[in-house]
């Protein structure tokens, strides 16, 4: 029951998109489909759990002058290994991603739950809470990428719902993320507040 | 004239902030006020330049001669970690006024992805030259124009957000959804600079 509560938390309560507001350059710069959302939802999922354990079972041995350097060391490591699996078995959506995976590196949600999660909590709740908070950031990015896909084109996982020629060009390109995104904060505080 | 070609796309048509989608997150956090903006926006300025030269040395003297190219990420991250706080203790020796201008963002950066991203993309020699070769020389141009892109959508938004305060907004769309529903506006201002180059 406590596990499942932790990865509750994190689809939930601590949404890392849409409550936490942490990771905006990916949501903003890889969700022009829903497919795309989803695969970089994914890609930040691997690393969080991967540096999440290894980062709660390392915590006692790094000295606290080193530990945001080796920390961010630890991250990149996994990011290369990512990059690798995505580039043999991915190509395409490595592709259409892009600068957006090495980027996972800077990327404020994974640096975060290590400091505030991993480093004060076990190897295996640490593991789903990296569970919890990268299904919570999957959804959001799923949920934003369908939205900009079915405003901008017409469809969903390019399943056709109306003519391409109703869909408003803006909501693929840049401004419609942040729009989408901004609506859909604001939906979710309405919801948390009633 | 290609140089000039780089300063305009990287300032206005590729707006680091509002097009290519990097650096959000100072974009978002820092930009309540005008005066930290710009702080923010100089900063980035120095550690970008800077660390650009550094990153592209290391790519082709060390990374790509000794085919290495897989430890990029890991290279990249950790010289601009130990670059910001090289900056940081030179400048609170060498110049301790622009040190307390700056101080507080000099340890953000480290994670602001545009200075990583925009490492990343000279590095590979991925960003639009319009026909020139991707050299340092170039690298070097494009680096400052994006930092100046980011400044200056970085000011704007906080000359607006300054104005946003005093607006009386919808309980739910208060704080962060109508800043992020400006900077979409602002994004679509800037669209209309697409045809430019």
């Amino acid at each position: 029951m406590n596990k499942f509560k932790i990865i509750l938390n994190g689809l939930v309560k601590e949404n890392p998109t849409f409550v936490l507001l942490l990771g905006m350059c990916p949501t903003l710069g890889t969700t022009t489909s829903a497919i795309n959302g989803l695969g970089m939802g994914l890609a930040t999922t691997f690393v969080l759990i991967c540096s999440n354990v290894v980062l709660s079972a390392i915590k006692k041995l790094v000295p606290d002058m080193v530990r945001i350097p080796s920390f961010i060391v630890v991250i990149a490591t996994f990011v290369t290994v990512l990059q690798m699996l995505m580039q043999a078995y991915l190509p395409s959506l490595y592709a259409s991603l892009g600068l957006f995976i090495p980027l996972i590196v800077v990327n404020c949600i994974v640096l975060g739950r290590a400091e505030s999660f991993a480093v004060k909590n076990t190897p295996l709740d640490s593991l789903f809470d990296g569970i919890g908070i990268g299904l919570g950031f999957t959804f959001a990015l799923t949920l934003l990428g369908a939205c900009r896909e079915l405003l901008g084109s017409g469809n969903i996982f390019g399943i056709d719902l109306w003519s391409k020629e109703y869909g408003a060009l803006a909501f693929v390109l840049a401004p419609g993320a942040f729009i989408v995104l901004g609506y859909l904060i604001a939906i979710v505080n309405k919801i948390r507040k009633a | 004239m290609e140089y000039i070609l780089i300063v305009i796309s990287a300032i206005f048509v590729n707006n680091v902030v509002l097009s290519q989608f990097l650096g959000i997150c100072p974009f978002l956090g820092v930009s309540k006020k005008v005066s930290t903006a710009a702080g923010m926006g100089a900063a980035v300025t120095f550690v970008l330049t800077l660390a650009t030269i550094v990153t592209y040395l290391v790519q082709k003297c060390i990374l790509e001669p000794f085919d290495l190219k897989y430890l990029q990420t890991i290279a990249f991250i950790l010289i601009i970690a130990a670059l910001v706080q090289m900056v940081e203790i030179i400048l609170k020796k060498v110049s301790p006024s622009l040190y307390q201008a700056l101080g507080v963002f000099l340890p953000l950066i480290t994670t602001n992805c545009c200075i990583l991203g925009v490492a990343i993309m000279v590095g590979d020699g991925t960003y639009s030259t319009f026909g020139i070769e991707p050299g340092l020389l170039s690298g070097v141009v494009y680096a400052i124009a994006t930092a100046i892109g980011f400044a200056l959508a970085l000011v704007i938004f906080a000359g607006v957000r300054e104005h946003l305060e005093l607006m009386d907004v919808p309980e739910g769309m208060k704080g962060m959804p109508i800043a992020l529903i400006v900077a979409g506006i602002m994004a679509l201002a800037f669209i209309g600079f697409s045809g430019l180059v």
